[in-house]
């Protein structure tokens, strides 16, 4: 079995700030990280690796710093990584990024692919989809559970307000949730062969994908202006006994008539 | 590709179990604000089995025109068969811009047909306008997780797509004299179509209230401590008639159920009453919450974030200060 895994290096927004002073994102320093939905996605494909043998081929789309990502997905256990880094591929969309990854698993064989749900400096969950689309292969988004039978797979998709069990045949696109596993620590046996494994670097020219189709230009949508979010007015703040501050919040709910 | 051609804002009905999704009311009435601005028909597009009673129901919320597919193998939502009915109608019928909730069905269909239509989609957007000279859709939603706002266009391709969050648009209140047409067609659909196979649902927790319906909600972050902790807030929860809700920090930690969890990665909710209560205010739960009514913060940190998006910040530790707000509720309900 051949499991290709879609995976993103993103900024770990949970450190990203804001300057108080302009207003703008504080970009220096913050760690690069795997896309941590992507991490959940890696783990079931090296556990069905160890199951049945698959192996699990990491592609990634990015600049060329992006490849120390694919190295630690080598040193968690995958077997080969290609980076698509071309500044061709730079200012795309979704739609442009699932073309180019589109183009590239066309050249791969592959079983399953597994993306991750979202990628937490988007928050799209769209490359996936439009992927799967692009292959013409079926999708299961929001998985949390996955259990392989030759070519069916039983897969637990998760709903707002519980869950449902899916068959499908492969070859199949999966998105993954943190719910689906506890991602491994990278090991030393594999951190030493991520040293001397090779990350193969694909450009546009190596996909098959019409250039009209990728980066900015294939991109239908385009950011017209972006800004910091306001605050909205500062309210009122009271630092009193518990029982005087407990009276005035119950005085506010009387006045607007929440009691 | 001829933008002119394309005329008509569509919203996806999502309805689920023959039971219509608040979300699609919601879209319902920003459509109608979009659909009026342009001077062009707002257009519900339903697909279900023996939905009709729904399809009226999208009338009385706004919609001009219901477009209806019925077919058995549109009972249940799966992406294969709701993809290709839609994409055929949008072919043959062209609307300029579509609608869809950011939901876990909106998320898994949106792309599939935008990818299908090769046009754009910008996901669960906050805010939705029409640009009064281009006419163009001005598409609104947070980024890097919530600490930007960019507004996005897709200015050469229709249709126009967006997935937008549940929760931050107002419906229209429910006219059942508005008139509207319903085009109800048998979708063209077989069940080789579909490539998937539902084998098991489950309803995970059957009692639970849904948190985006609540118009008061009393939640509870890191600082609550433990699951126990809850029970004062529960308390005061059931005291107001509200619902108890968590941060990220809550459900985490294994105190709250996960449909309770508020914020990015939870739900967005805008009751009329958020009481936060040892909650930082971590920029993904504002997210969640920010556009609530009225908003009180009890928390020992004057300074935390929590405090800058509420209306009536308490200083305090929510022990000593909610069984206090509990007496003092209880007692003017019972001065009414």
């Amino acid at each position: 079995m051949n499991i290709v895994v879609c995976l993103k290096q993103v900024p770990d927004t949970t450190e990203v700030k804001i300057d108080p002073k302009t207003g703008t994102l504080i970009r220096e320093g913050v760690p690069s990280i795997i896309n941590p939905d992507d991490k959940n996605a890696l783990e079931e494909a090296l556990v069905l690796k160890e199951k049945t043998g698959a192996k699990v081929t990491i592609i990634s789309m990015g600049p060329p710093q992006a490849q120390s990502a694919l190295r630690e997905a080598i040193a968690m256990g995958a077997d080969e990584a290609i980076l698509l880094s071309d500044r061709a591929f730079g200012g795309a969309d979704t739609l442009a990024t699932s073309n180019a990854l589109a183009g590239a698993l066309r050249k791969l064989d592959y079983d399953i692919i597994f993306a991750g749900r979202q990628a937490i400096d988007g928050d799209t969950a769209q490359v996936g989809p439009e992927i799967a689309e692009h292959l013409g292969i079926p999708q299961i988004t929001y998985v949390e559970k996955v259990e392989v039978k030759e070519e069916i797979l039983r897969v637990q998709r998760a709903w707002e307000d519980g869950y449902e069990v899916i068959e499908v045949k492969t070859p199949v696109l999966l998105t993954a949730i943190k719910e689906l596993n506890q991602p491994r620590y990278m090991n030393m046996k594999d951190i030493f062969k991520a040293y001397n494994k090779e990350v193969k670097i694909w450009s546009a020219a190596d996909i098959d994908v019409d250039k009209s189709l990728l980066g900015l230009g294939g991109s239908p949508t385009k950011v017209k202006k972006s800004s910091t979010k306001e605050p909205k007015g500062q309210g009122e703040s009271v630092n009193l006994p518990a029982k005087e501050a407990a009276a005035y919040a119950a005085s506010k709910l009387k006045e607007k008539h929440y009691i | 590709m001829n933008i002119a051609d394309y005329k008509g804002v569509w919203v996806f009905a999502e309805q689920r179990d023959g039971k219509l999704q608040k979300v699609a009311l919601e879209l319902l009435g920003k459509g109608r604000d979009l659909a009026d601005k342009l001077g062009v028909e707002l257009t519900a597009l339903l697909l279900g089995n023996d939905v009709d009673n729904i399809a009226k129901e999208l009338v009385a919320y706004g919609a001009d025109k219901v477009v209806y597919a019925n077919s058995p193998l549109l009972q249940h939502f799966n992406t294969d068969g709701y993809t290709k009915v839609i994409c055929d109608l949008v072919t043959e019928l062209k609307p300029e811009a579509i609608l869809v909730g950011a939901s876990f069905i909106g998320r898994d269909l949106g792309p599939r047909v935008a990818a299908r239509l090769h046009t754009g989609l910008t996901a669960d957007c906050t805010g939705l306008d029409i640009d009064p000279e281009t006419k163009h859709l001005q598409m609104t939603r947070p980024a890097f997780g919530g600490n930007l706002m960019a507004t996005i266009e897709c200015s050469s391709n229709r249709p126009q797509m967006s997935t937008v969050r549940p929760g931050v648009f107002e419906k229209l209140s429910k006219d059942q004299d508005r008139k509207g047409e319903i085009q109800k067609i048998s979708a063209d659909l077989a069940e080789k179509d579909i490539r998937t196979k539902v084998v098991e649902v489950v309803k995970a927790c059957k009692d639970c209230i849904d948190i985006g319906e609540a118009k008061i909600i009393v939640a509870g972050g890191r600082g609550i401590g433990s699951k126990e902790g809850f029970d004062v807030l529960q308390e005061l929860a059931a005291t107001l008639d509200g619902t108890i809700a968590g941060s990220r920090a809550a459900i985490d930690n294994g105190w709250l159920d996960k449909s309770c969890q508020v914020g990015q990665t939870g739900k967005t909710v805008r009751p009329n009453l958020y009481i936060a209560c040892g909650i930082s205010g971590a920029i993904q739960h504002l997210a969640g919450m920010q556009e609530s009514d009225y908003i009180i913060a009890i928390n020992k940190d004057a300074d935390s974030s929590i405090m800058k998006v509420a209306d009536l910040g308490i200083v305090g530790d929510y022990q000593k200060v909610i069984p206090e707000m509990i007496a003092q509720i209880t007692t003017l309900k019972e001065e009414k």
